[in-house]
């Protein structure tokens, strides 16, 4: 069965380019457009790996990042943020909240696929 | 597919729009306050937005083009460009530019170019415009990784095992978990990493890449890389790598001292250290897989190295110019049959399978040739044990050892050299008194020298013996009736007297050379191998034997011939010319007359029997066969013809008359003629023919 992997991210472009890269690679994917439906379809379903965007309205990445770790049956999820290049401090704070890893923006089709073989086969 | 990327272009050219009026308002805002800080970065984010989304997207021209921009900005960001006029207005140009490649597939090329000269123009002379990829170099090299994760290193997702398979997949590798830290069952903590790995990794990947695997856990693990082997290290190294102490000691595992203590007591290092407890088995079997690997590596290298040849069982080489035989004879019906259709295409690839399949026959040819000197050294013994034997002091040199053979012609030399060899020592070289009385120095030489001549191998055996006694070949010529009383021995006329059947100057046969063997049989060897041996001698000074070889048996120049419905091939090496029959015929057959010699002459309709009606012109080949000259009577000549020689089978042992077969272009076979063998064939028909009267 393909894994599933939600985008989280409020950039539609962002959001299609996951989805279909990911799409094209055998993966499912589940997108949402903010952390708040993220969390709630992450709740609703069965997801294998989060790839989600920092800055979004309503629940934003860290926040989201923390509250998924705090669901038990996502503890050990691997969850990969993006990030921009000027966002050093997110970045730490997103590792504290229990991201497994980031992908700088902008990023590649394949730069994608290898971070998630990486941490999630 | 199309229209999914089509759907996401679209969204990536709406979002494009924003940053451009982002870009935009920053830039004006720049001219109105070129000191205002946090400007500069905002306009060089935009830009590299755009550059990357446009990436990400597919709009690589796009791409292409903001790099530009943005390595400019860049530096302007660093304070190395300042701010200008010239610059904002060329920043607007360009996203003008950018909104216009976004909006439609096609652009101003030359506008693009404009605006890419200005910027680059803007760059300071020691910038590179372009950004350094990331390379890996071919070269091989080893790395020792000790990877040892937090042990909350579950918490955040990740799974160590997946950077390890990372590795796995750079090169060969070797990974040695650590597990003496694993805690009973009762007392584990699931959640809790116990384990750490050491891995031996020979890669083309650079140490950043290696480190680049671990770029997730580096803030919370501990992660050393070193590099312990260059490639051009292990070529000279010996396979033997450090021992096991050695290696602990440079890992940092154990000191000096604790070695030197351990090993006073004879026992493996390894298990020494272990029972002293001075580290831990994980530790010892993770420095025995780097030794292991490393002198696997090692030990493969020398293979390689070592394969630049192959040792290949003979008969499978033989099988092998069989099937390009096969091959060249299939190729040549091909041929025949695309030039009877006159299909320019078919013809085309049919010279294209006639060029490969020379070129296989060349090559596979070139496969089964083996140096001389192979023969050569084996002579060195016998040259050896042959002069203290006469009790003469002799010398072998050699020539051209590297000249290259036919292995079945070296095969079958070596008889005939011994032989030659043989004489050269008795008959020739001179005992050391004898020569010291001559004035030639008391140690005789013997010369074996091989070269290439075009298609032939000449071998040439000289010594500086005596040379040959010709009064006493002379007398025995005599007595043999091998020559008329009152003729002189030319020098032509020397070999084929002493290469005659029975001839030795030698009443008794004496024990090395004489052996009822003479140089008949030498004779007959080397015309077998298609070859020819020649003679010279002077007195006092010495003689030489030169042997011409064809390169290769399995190839043959031959004449075709017709007789009656078949055809054969006559050796190319032994014909001298050709003529028409009634030309030179005399009488009702049997002798032709050329050029005021008188000369046998054989019909090859007749001994083959052939039924039907003799054609009006009939053709003689004239061979020439070492001294002996005969006329074949055939049917019409055909022309030459380069053939593959295939064997006749066990069956046709008992055929004299041919050395072998062909298959023919259209498929046909024929018979390869032994010109020796016919003419002996017919001979001693001939000769029981006058004994039954």
């Amino acid at each position: 069965m393909a894994k599933v992997i939600m985008t989280a991210d409020d950039s539609a472009s962002i959001r299609q380019m996951v989805s279909f890269t990911l799409e094209q690679a055998g993966y499912e994917v589940i997108e949402a457009a903010d952390g708040k439906e993220a969390l709630a379809k992450l709740r609703s379903g069965t997801v294998h790996m989060l790839v989600t965007d920092l800055n979004m309205p309503n629940m934003d990445g860290i926040e989201l990042i923390r509250k998924v770790r705090q669901e038990s049956r996502y503890r050990f999820m691997p969850i990969v943020m993006l990030t921009t290049e000027s966002q050093a401090v997110k970045k730490q704070e997103g590792k504290a909240a229990g991201a497994t890893g980031w992908i700088v923006k902008p990023f590649r089709p394949e730069q994608l696929l290898a971070v998630i073989k990486k941490v999630l086969g | 597919m199309k229209k999914e990327t089509d759907r996401f272009k679209r969204a990536y050219k709406e979002e494009a729009e924003e940053w451009l009026a982002d870009l935009e308002a920053a830039l004006l805002e720049l001219e109105e306050a070129p000191d205002k800080s946090g400007l500069i970065g905002r306009i060089f984010r935009a830009v590299h937005t755009i550059k990357g989304s446009g990436a990400m997207f597919g709009f690589e021209e796009i791409a292409a083009f903001t790099h530009e921009v943005e390595a400019v900005l860049d530096l302007v960001r660093s304070g190395e460009i300042p701010v200008s006029r010239e610059l904002i207005s060329l920043t607007l140009l360009a996203c003008d530019q950018i909104r216009q490649m976004a909006d439609s597939d096609e652009t101003d090329s030359e506008e693009t170019g404009a605006i890419v000269t200005a910027f680059r123009a803007m760059m300071p002379a020691a910038h590179p415009t372009a950004l350094p990829e990331d390379s890996s170099d071919a070269v091989l090299r080893t790395y020792r990784i000790r990877f040892r994760p937090a042990s909350d290193i579950f918490a955040n997702g990740t799974n160590p095992i997946l950077l390890l398979d990372e590795l796995r997949e750079m090169g060969e590798c070797r990974v040695t978990p650590h597990i003496h830290k694993v805690p009973p069952l009762r007392e584990m903590d699931p959640e809790t990493c116990y384990i750490h790995w050491h891995v031996i990794l020979t890669t083309d990947r650079g140490l950043n890449t290696i480190r680049d695997v671990f770029i997730f856990v580096e803030d919370n693990s501990q992660l050393t890389v070193d590099l312990i082997s260059e490639a051009d290290e292990l070529d000279d190294a010996p396979e033997d790598y450090k021992k096991i102490g050695e290696i602990l000691i440079e890992r940092g595992d154990i000191t000096d001292d604790t070695l030197r203590d351990v090993l006073r007591v004879q026992k493996r290092t390894g298990e020494l250290l272990v029972e002293s407890k001075a580290v831990d088995p994980d530790a010892v079997s993770s420095a025995l897989a780097e030794q292991q690997h490393m002198r696997n590596l090692r030990k493969r290298r020398r293979e390689v190295s070592s394969v630049s040849s192959i040792r290949v069982a003979a008969d499978k080489l033989d099988t092998l110019v069989d099937l390009v035989g096969e091959l060249v004879t299939v190729q040549a019906s091909l041929t025949q049959r695309a030039l009877c259709l006159d299909d320019a295409e078919l013809l085309t690839v049919t010279e294209s399978v006639e060029r490969l399949s020379a070129a296989l026959r060349d090559t596979t040819m070139e496969i089964r040739m083996l140096p001389v000197s192979t023969a050569f050294t084996r002579f060195r013994r016998l040259v050896h044990d042959l002069s203290r034997e006469l009790e003469k002091e002799v010398r072998m040199v050699t020539e051209g050892g590297d000249t290259e053979l036919d292995k079945t012609v070296i095969e079958r030399l070596n008889d005939p050299l011994i032989h030659i060899i043989r004489n050269c020592l008795s008959h020739g070289i001179e005992t050391a008194a004898v020569r010291t009385a001559s004035g030639k120095p008391p140690q005789g030489t013997l010369r074996l020298s091989a070269r290439h001549s075009g298609s032939q191998v000449v071998i040439v055996i000289s010594d500086d013996g005596a040379g040959l006694d010709r009064d006493c070949i002379q007398r025995r010529a005599l007595e043999m009736g091998l020559m008329s009383p009152g003729q002189t021995l030319s020098e032509e006329a020397l070999f084929p007297v002493i290469s005659a059947p029975g001839f030795s100057t030698v009443s008794e046969a004496d024990r090395v050379s004489g052996r009822g063997v003479g140089m008949d049989v030498v004779r007959r060897s080397i015309e077998n191998l298609r070859g020819t041996i020649d003679i010279s001698s002077q007195s006092g000074q010495g003689t030489v034997f030169t042997l011409r070889l064809p390169l290769t048996l399995a190839i043959i120049e031959g004449l075709l011939v017709t007789v009656g419905e078949n055809i054969y091939v006559i050796p190319l090496s032994s014909v001298e010319e050709c003529m028409n029959y009634d030309e030179v015929v005399i009488g009702a057959g049997g002798a032709i007359h050329l050029r005021g010699e008188m000369l046998p002459c054989i019909s090859l309709r007749r001994i083959f029997e052939e039924p039907g009606d003799v054609p009006a012109e009939e053709r003689v080949v004239l061979l020439q066969l070492g001294n002996f000259r005969v006329g074949l009577v055939v049917d019409a000549i055909i022309g030459d013809y380069q053939t593959v020689i295939k064997g006749l089978g066990r069956v046709y042992k008992n055929v004299k008359a041919f050395s072998g077969s062909t298959i023919l272009a259209d498929g046909s076979v024929a018979l390869i003629l032994d010109p020796h063998r016919l003419v002996e064939m017919v001979r001693s028909s001939e000769q029981r023919r006058k004994a039954q009267p």
